[in-house]
Order: C-alpha cells, then structure tokens, then sequence
C-alpha cells in the first residue's frame, strides 16, 4: 500500500462527515477529531512497535503489555463507576487472564517471548477481556441496584453476603462471557477475525492461518472466562459491609 | 445464643446522608409479646426494624438482647433467630419448597418438613411443588412467613406485611400470627399503617414520628386514652410532616 492509496482511502471519512452533515447528526466534530486521534496514536504506536521489536528486549516487552493493561482497565472500569476501586479490580482481572493465557501458550511453545509475538497476541487477549469485564461489571452494578429487596430477603433469612448475590454473580459472569461465545458460534463465517485476515493478506496459507485461529479462539475463551470470574468475585464484596449488610452508598 | 427475653435499644440514632433519619430512640422490647410500631411514611419505623436485625447499624448508641451489645453475637446466626417478612413477598425462583427449605438449606440442614410449615400457615401439602410464579398476594406473603418460620426464629420483625393485600388475606395474616405467637410463643414487631390492625393485634404500640420514639405504652392505653397530644393527632389523622426534618 502506498502513500497515495492510503490518502485516497481516507476520503472514505468525508462520506461519514457528509452524512453526519446532511442529516443533522452534528457529530462532524467528534468524527474529525476521532479521525485525527486514530492516525496520531496509531503512527506513535507503529514507532514505537517499531523500537521494541528492533530492541527485543524483555523488560520494553513487559513494560508495553502492562501500559495495555493499564489502559483497558481504565477505559473498562468506566462501566463500573461508582463502585469504589473498580478499576483497581478490572486492571487486576485484565493482568490475572492475560498472565495466565500468554503463559499456558508460552510454556506450551505455541507462541514466542518474541514482541513480533507476544505484544499483538497480548493485544487481542487484553482487548476481548477489557470488553467482557466492562460488561460484567456493569451487569453486576445493574443486577445489585434492581434486586435490593432480593438480596435484603436472603439476608434477613440468613444468607452470607455472597449466598445472596449466588444468582447476581452467575448473570454478571454469563453477560461478560457471551459474547466471545457467541463469536465462536459465527467465528470465519460472518467475521474473519483480525488475526486470520492478517495472516491471509500476509500471504499465508488460510490452512494456517486458520490453526493460528483455533488458537486465538480457545485462548480468548479461557481469558474473558478467567478475567470476568475474577472481576465478579472481587467486585462484588464492595457492595456490602463485612458483617453481610448492604452498603448504602454504592449505586 | 440465649433465648431472648428483651430486644432493647440505647440512645439509638442512624444518619445517612447528613440526615438525621432516627434520633436517640430509647425502647425496650419484652418477648411473647406483639408489639406494633405506627407513625406516618417516612417516620423511620423501617429503619428501626432493620437495626434488630442488623441489616443496618446504628451511628450512635446500641441495640442490645438480654443486655448483652448485639454486635457481640454472630449476625449470620442473629438474622436466624430475628426473622424479617418484608411488605412486598420476594420469592425466590423455583417451587414454594425450595423457599421454604432456603434458610435451612444455608445451614446445610436436608430434612425440612415443608408440609408442617405450608400446614402452620394454612396452606394445603399440594403447593409444595408449586412454581412461585403463580400465586396470589396473599398466598406468597403466607409462604414468605413459612420460610421465615423455617429458620425457627424467636422473634419476627414485619415490615407492613398485609399493606398489599385484601381484606380477606389481611385477616388471614393477623389470625396467623396471633396463633403463633400464642402457640410457639413468639414475639413480634409489627409495623402497620393500619390503627385498626394495631389495635386488633398490637399489645403495646410504639409512635414513631420524624425519627423520633414520641409515645408508647399499652396498645389499649394508647388508643383510647392518648396521654399526648401528638399521639392523638396521630390518631385522629391529623398529624401532618412526619418525615424527619
Ligand atoms: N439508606 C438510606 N439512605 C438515606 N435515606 C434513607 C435510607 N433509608 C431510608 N431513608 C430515609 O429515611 C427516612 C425513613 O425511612 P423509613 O423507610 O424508615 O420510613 P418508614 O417509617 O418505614 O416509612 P413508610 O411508612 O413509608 O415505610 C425516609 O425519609 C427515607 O427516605
Ligand atoms: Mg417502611
């Protein structure tokens, strides 16, 4: 792709601009700045991609997995607010699934402490599980606002603070996990995900590209599984007192 | 825990907020007895139930049983022992047994003869495998009881428990918790927007107005021969500004 082709493409943003325009959306502003910022962030990102894979040193690798981290937990923490330390418990969630993904795939030799390898699959893994603790939190804030009297009725009968949300953390956890199984249902068929489309423009053999799929699938399963629990079972605690009452405060 | 002889509290004030929502309540509670608590919406007469069963905690002063701070007993085994049925019935999904066995089932206690207390509520053995979806007002308030019951509490807190049902249910409750108070010698907390009720089922009654204890004595006493004048007002329906300034 040369410089010219990329330019002509970016004409495609005037069509958005001229619709938001012609129908009164008044969202041109929020589509020029929007583009303005997705070309920005996305040249530092490729320069700095650009020295870390040149440097391929352990400790830039690290440092660039956990800036990622960070700021899918502050963006997904968003979802949560009003829940004090909620980001604190999305970030910590985000880091437990994608420790323990990219080490099952490392120790397995699948992928490689290489950063051509491991920062883009860190990339798809920290982003999936951003989505899916987002939506868990936001369930579980839902959940715990409309079934006060559900929860204050197992209480009065004797249940523990977390025998009385059993119910609430099961739907929290199953709204962050759906998605990403409703994606394996479609996966290749209505969507050809990043990676495999990737791989198949680079001119690899879609049979490879493919088990390079596989993969990804079962590994962002086992992710978003991982980060979702750990963010129900250490966020809900906030909500009550340690002697199993409600906390008014928190809404 | 010891049986329960009084549910006592000591300058007892709750704030939220920056609200004064109680405010230095001094009462006592004397077991086997039904005592009803009135006041207008917004009194605090909620708040003050939910103290007992440590659902809240006062800021100041404290709430004692047998003399003894119940911040003091574990709160999971205070709640069984200090029932709560609430003005609106949650049933939990699933069949009337499954909520009646719930609060025994947390204890990991199996063999809950639901049919006994589907019988002390007056309700037939057939609704024990019924979904709770389909039941009258009535019906699952009787069941919240049964649940309530199963725990085999001492003492029942009754936030407003008839206010949603008709006249027949509501008649239905009061001979309900008449019996057991005179059977299992139970002891209640009543609260009820009802005077009639009160006057009905209440042994001593208790006024709560804008957070604060104004009156209590003997429910008879009380009704027909208000020493205050706020509480005759009250009774009248003639007390306006209830809610805690
Ligand atoms: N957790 C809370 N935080 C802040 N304010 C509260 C809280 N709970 C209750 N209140 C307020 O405290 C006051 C007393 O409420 P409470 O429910 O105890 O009144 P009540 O006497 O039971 O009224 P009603 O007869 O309408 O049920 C009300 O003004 C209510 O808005
Ligand atoms: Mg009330």
């Amino acid at each position: 792709m040369n410089a010219i082709s990329l330019t002509l493409a970016s004409s495609l943003v005037l069509i958005s601009i001229f619709i938001s325009y012609y129908q009164n959306l008044s969202i041109e502003r929020e589509i020029v700045v929007g583009t303005i910022r997705a070309v920005i962030q996305l040249t530092i990102v490729g320069y700095i991609l650009h020295y870390i894979f040149a440097a391929n040193n352990f400790f830039f690798t690290l440092t660039m997995v956990t800036v990622m981290i960070i700021v899918a937990g502050n963006n997904a923490a968003k979802r949560g607010r009003g829940i004090p330390g909620v980001f604190y418990y999305i970030t910590v969630s985000i880091a437990v699934g994608t420790a323990i993904t990219l080490a099952i795939l490392i120790l397995f030799g699948t992928v490689h402490f290489r950063p051509q390898e491991v920062i883009p699959v860190a990339g798809m893994i920290i982003g999936n599980s951003m989505i899916s603790s987002g939506l868990t939190v936001s369930r579980l804030k839902d959940e715990m606002k409309n079934r006060t009297l559900e929860i204050q009725t197992a209480l009065a009968l004797g249940a523990s603070a977390r025998q009385a949300v059993q119910k609430i953390l099961k739907i929290s956890l199953k709204t962050g996990m759906m998605p990403t199984i409703d994606g394996m249902k479609t996966l290749g068929i209505v969507q050809l995900p990043g990676m495999m489309t990737g791989l198949i423009l680079g001119g690899v053999d879609p049979i490879n590209a493919v088990k390079y799929q596989i993969m990804v699938t079962f590994m962002l399963a086992s992710t978003v599984a991982i980060s979702c629990f750990c963010v129900t079972f250490l966020t809900y605690k906030e909500f009550f007192t340690p002697y199993h009452q409600l906390k008014a405060g928190v809404k | 825990m010891d049986k329960i002889n009084s549910i006592k509290m000591e300058r007892v004030s709750f704030k939220s907020g920056g609200e004064d929502i109680l405010k230095n309540i001094n009462v006592e509670f004397e077991a086997g007895y039904i005592h009803t608590l009135i006041g207008p919406s917004g009194a605090g007469k909620s708040t003050l139930i939910k103290l007992i069963n440590r659902l809240i905690d006062p800021t100041e002063g404290r709430v004692l049983i047998n003399g003894i701070d119940i911040n003091n007993f574990d709160v999971i085994n205070l709640r069984r022992k200090i029932g709560m049925v609430f003005q609106q019935a949650h049933l939990f999904d699933g069949t009337v047994s499954d909520n009646i066995k719930y609060g025994p089932l947390l204890m990991g206690e199996k063999n809950i003869d639901v049919k006994y207390y589907l019988n002390i509520v007056g309700l037939e053995e057939s609704f024990q495998n019924k979904n709770v979806s389909n039941l009258s007002g009535g019906e699952q308030q009787r069941i919240s009881i049964a649940r309530t019951l199963a725990n085999r509490p001492e003492v029942i807190l009754l936030d407003e428990p008839t206010s949603a049902l008709d006249p027949t249910s509501t008649q239905l409750i009061e001979e309900l918790i008449l019996q057991l108070k005179n059977k299992l010698n139970l002891t209640f907390i009543w609260i009820t927007h009802n005077m009639e009720q009160a006057k009905r089922v209440g042994d001593f009654t208790y006024l709560v107005v804008g957070g604060e204890l104004v009156d209590c004595g003997r429910t008879g006493e009380l009704f027909e021969n208000p020493r205050k004048e706020i509480t005759r007002l009250f009774i009248d329906g003639k007390l306006t500004g209830g809610k805690s300034k």
